[in-house]
């Protein structure tokens, strides 16, 4: 016989001013079954859940109903209670009488008498459930961390000096991502290969890192704790364990005219190239589209092994005998089991090319933020000297335009990128630095500057280098002679505006990287109509993903400074520890379970299961011949949504805590 | 391949020379014009800054005739006319008591689909392919700078046809004829039509721009498929000159008389000779050597 305890409480007066709980109370204590039945001012205080504690000792009862607010709340608080009175946690329901009722309504006895059918419903629930236990599922203590910009580095340097191994994938050829092409930070002007080189450096030396750069995720299984990775590394064609990183391949390669990735196409680079000075790992890697004796081959439609076009770089190579250079290198596919994931794959700037009206990718001295980092960069193509690419001379206005795309429903982004008003500001300040006397005009829609130091920043650069702020947006850049013509509207003053430039810097739209939207599928990790990643919760789990064990760092799920996505970064790899620190995770029994005698294998379930959770069981004979193939459920993985249940054509998946069983008691009851 | 044919009030008056040139072009093309029976004015310019169902109820008579005489689709060359008549069919689709209201106001129903093509979409639909195709005279060394103006792309998400702040659908069809698009800036700014009566001076100074940066771009004409811009640019060139001081001649052409010119009419046939700015000369004896 079910003995039943309702507790209903008055939560002061949020739930006692519409709801009449001692009514509510009176008329619950003769449902069937209940044998106890209390209100409270305060069920969830210290007395409430030692009335409930007591009557469970007291009473005997078998099932408990906490009659409150809404179970995100305290389902928890009054679970811990029952267990501690010897009760199984799975046997105590909350009926959401705050929330769903006293909150929404005005009319006491219309909210009363809806209170008491919310409760009748839990109770013919509770008396449904059954005890359920916790799932334990084992933890391998690794972590692989995808992308090494800044996000990634912090992400994997903390997780490695927790004590835990780190794998960290990174397709370039180097890490350092966008940070080690920044010229000077805001807001302090400090320099970013400065204070980033030895982060990397730190990475590349930690004993707990495994790097794995110009590669990339191919593959993921498993699931939270038990994760198996599938890394592509793409042919180098250098011998990493052989090469030193002495550059005499590098210079002595023909193929000199490949556009820099690193230079943003300001600057040129060989086709067998280490992407910058401070690469880390300074090896070398053959660019095959550009590199001679691999367009010969592929000219002839043979094997490189065959072709002995060129071959310079593997002559100038001094390891001997064997040179660093292999052409016949292929990719490799690398396995690594990891326990948790940070996705730390960054940001990529919007196709300055959809904005026809701004002329980018037509004129040269049109360029966007990031090439113009470059152009102060003492390591870029000018040595820091701000130069026009069109014909290297120094400019003497220059025109910045924020919100390039950004903000900007006709090109589709309707978001703030967040970090242009800053590096807007910091580049004009740049450039009056380098040169005193030009202009450097700034156009921009609002000044968004809400960090630290970051005002104070922005009015440095009006008031102290005389930017010119022009509120208003540009309408068309054209070249007109040696100058760019950059007509645009003063909105304060209501005027149209004229300025003869000679360098534009479009703060174009951080957008995100592209084919992230691929890894995420992978991963199992939602993402916007933006593809940005989405994180659990906006404002409570902001680094968590839906998918159990992945966690979010930087700039893949949202526009982020640096100071931002290293915090982040930071967040997620104490949410990392946490996991690796215990050796078995707990997780909560409410999942999905196949009814073998019913399943017929139809796999509809595997085919809806948006988390990967559902796998193929073979059932075989006693002399191993197979019977049957039938769904099974991996506790481990599955989040308990119900989609399968619903899916199953033959009724026979069910979820524990949730069973048919139960729900249509429930609704019997009403 | 046959097609419903809008000419419009400018076709048939100031931009003579445009509907002659479009009838030579359809006729070396092989198409057949079949003209709206009993067309009327399509209300631009003057409908819709006095009342907007009237704005609506004119262009939409013509496309219920259009449906009553089973025409799917319409060539209506002036951007001006394209423009009301796409206009009214948005905002019919949007709001079905309107349309309810000028079913009622034209006595005929608009119930059916009817695609309204100006010149581009014309030749698009034609094949820019087939058109090169049937280049006899190819325009080999003719520089164009192609001229949008504002009606053809705007409102964008009215018109929706081509990138509104850097169209191309010109350029390709000029390519197709064997002659050179050049790039320059003001394909998409306002000529100033609609003032040209009354303020002229500011229509002065927005042709002058044109006309400037067309030359300075090393182009030997304009080239654009809108009545308007075409009086504006060509008809404004005197008035410019005298302004300023300078002395503009730049040959302004409709796309149409150079498919015409391209496809084996004479300047005349094609209208060329029509212009207030001498045009013919530039291109009388382009592509005289033949291409087949």
């Amino acid at each position: 016989m079910e003995r039943i305890g309702v507790f209903i409480c008055h939560c002061g007066e949020n739930i006692g001013r519409t709801v009449d709980c001692a009514k509510v109370a009176e008329t619950a204590g003769k449902f069937r079954n209940v044998v106890h039945a209390v209100d409270y001012k305060y069920m969830c205080s210290d007395p409430g859940q030692a009335m409930v504690r007591d009557a469970i000792k007291e009473k005997g009862l078998t099932g408990v109903v906490v009659a409150a607010c809404s179970p995100r709340m305290h389902e928890p608080t009054f679970r811990r209670a029952a267990a501690d009175a010897g009760l199984n946690p799975f046997l105590c329901e909350m009926a959401n009488v705050r929330e769903h009722c006293s909150w929404v309504h005005e009319d006491v006895d219309a909210a009363t008498a809806k209170a008491t059918d919310l409760i009748r419903v839990m109770v013919e629930k509770v008396k449904q459930n059954e005890p359920l236990y916790p799932i334990r599922v084992p933890v391998t203590k690794r972590a692989l961390v995808i992308g090494g910009g800044i996000a990634g580095i912090q992400a994997a340097l903390d997780i490695a000096d927790g004590g835990h191994e780190v794998v960290l994938v990174e397709k370039s050829p180097s890490i350092g991502g966008h940070m080690a092409q920044l010229s000077e930070t805001f807001p302090t002007l400090d320099c970013s290969q400065c204070i980033l080189t030895p982060r990397m450096v730190e990475v590349a030396q930690h004993p707990n890192i495994t790097l794995h750069v110009y590669s990339e995720v191919e593959e993921v299984n498993g699931f939270i704790g038990n994760f198996e990775v599938k890394i592509r590394h793409k042919a180098s064609s250098v011998n990493n364990a052989l090469c030193t990183g002495c550059g005499a391949c590098t210079q002595v390669c023909p193929a000199k005219k490949v556009p820099s990735e690193f230079d943003v196409g300001l600057g040129d680079r060989t086709a067998i190239y280490v992407p910058f000075p401070q690469a880390v790992p300074n090896k070398p890697v053959i660019d095959r589209d550009h590199c001679v004796r691999f367009k010969a081959a592929a000219r002839k439609g043979l094997p490189v092994t065959e072709v002995t076009t060129c071959g310079k770089c593997q002559e100038a190579c001094p390891i001997e005998p064997v040179k660093a250079i292999d052409f016949s290198m292929e990719d490799e596919i690398i396995t690594e089991e990891v326990g948790a994931i940070v996705v730390a794959t960054g940001y990529e700037l919007y196709e300055k090319e959809a904005v026809g009206e701004y002329g980018y990718g037509k004129y040269p001295d049109i360029i966007d933020g990031l090439q113009f980092e470059r152009l102060a960069s003492a390591s870029g193509p000018t040595g820091g000297v701000i130069r026009r690419p069109s014909d290297g001379e120094i400019p003497e206005t220059v025109v910045f335009v924020q919100c390039v795309g950004s903000r900007d429903r006709a090109k589709g982004l309707t978001y703030c990128s967040k970090i242009c008003c800053m590096y807007t500001a910091k580049h004009a300040m740049l450039y009056k630095h380098k040169v005193h006397d030009g202009n450097a005009w700034v156009f921009y829609m609002d000044i968004r500057s809400g960090g630290k130091g970051y005002d104070e920043f922005v009015r440095r650069a009006v008031e102290e280098d005389e930017v010119k702020y022009v509120r208003g947006r540009v309408s068309r850049i054209y070249p007109e002679g040696k100058k760019l013509v950059v007509l645009g509207a003063d909105t304060l003053s209501g005027e149209k505006i004229r300025i003869d430039a000679d360098l534009v810097v479009l703060a174009t739209a951080i957008s995100a990287s592209k084919g992230v939207e691929t890894l995420a599928q992978k991963l199992g990790v939602s993402y916007d109509q933006y593809n940005f990643l989405s994180e659990a919760h906006p404002k409570l789990r902001p680094v968590e993903t839906a998918s159990a064990g992945v966690f979010l760092a930087g700039a893949c799920q949202a526009a982020r400074d640096i100071p931002d996505a290293v915090a982040q970064a930071s967040g997620a790899a104490s949410k990392v520890q946490v996991l690796l620190s215990s050796e078995e995770l707990e997780r909560e029994p409410v999942v999905a379970r196949v009814d073998e005698n019913t399943c017929v294998g139809c796999f509809c379930c595997e085919s809806v299961c948006a988390y990967g959770a559902v796998e193929r069981k073979e059932i075989r004979d006693r002399s191993g011949n197979l019977v049957k193939t039938l769904a099974y459920v991996n506790p481990g993985v599955c989040q308990g949504c119900g989609t399968c249940v619903a899916t199953c054509r033959s009724n026979s998946i069910d979820l524990a805590g949730y069973t048919d069983k139960q729900v249509f008691n429930e609704i019997r009851a009403l | 391949m046959k097609v419903g044919y809008y000419p419009g009030c400018s076709l048939e008056g100031s931009a003579s020379d445009f509907g002659l040139s479009i009838a030579k072009a359809a006729e070396l093309m092989g198409v057949d014009l079949v003209e709206i029976s009993d067309w009327s004015c399509c209300g631009a310019s003057a409908a819709h800054s006095l009342d907007h169902l009237l704005s609506i109820a004119l262009p939409a008579r013509n496309l219920a005739l259009a449906l009553a005489q089973g025409l799917d689709q319409v060539v209506a060359p002036c951007a001006a006319c394209s423009n009301r008549l796409i206009t009214a069919q948005v905002e019919i689709k949007a709001d079905p008591d309107l349309g309810a209201r000028v079913e009622d106001i034209v006595g005929m129903s608009l119930d059916g689909d009817v695609r309204v093509l100006n010149m581009l979409d014309f030749v698009d639909v034609y094949g820019v392919d087939t058109l090169k195709e049937k280049v006899t005279r190819p325009l080999e060394g003719f520089k164009g700078a192609c001229y949008y103006g504002c009606l053809l792309v705007r409102p964008p998400k009215v018109v929706q046809f081509d990138d509104p702040e850097d169209p191309k659908s010109m350029e390709r069809v000029l390519t197709a004829l064997g002659a050179t698009p050049v790039d320059w800036h003001f394909k998409v700014e306002c000529c100033g039509a609609g003032l040209t009566m009354a303020q002229p001076k500011i229509v002065a100074r927005l042709v002058r721009d044109i006309l400037r940066n067309a030359e300075e771009n090393g182009a030997d004409g304009i080239v654009v498929s809108c009545p308007l811009c075409h009086q504006n640019l060509d008809m404004r060139q005197l008035a410019v000159n005298a302004e300023y001081g300078e002395t503009h001649r730049l040959p302004i052409y409709y796309l149409s008389e150079l498919m015409a010119l391209a496809l084996g009419a004479s300047p005349k046939d094609a209208g060329i000779d029509r212009h207030f700015i001498e045009a013919t000369e530039r291109v009388a004896s382009l592509g005289q050597s033949g291409k087949k």
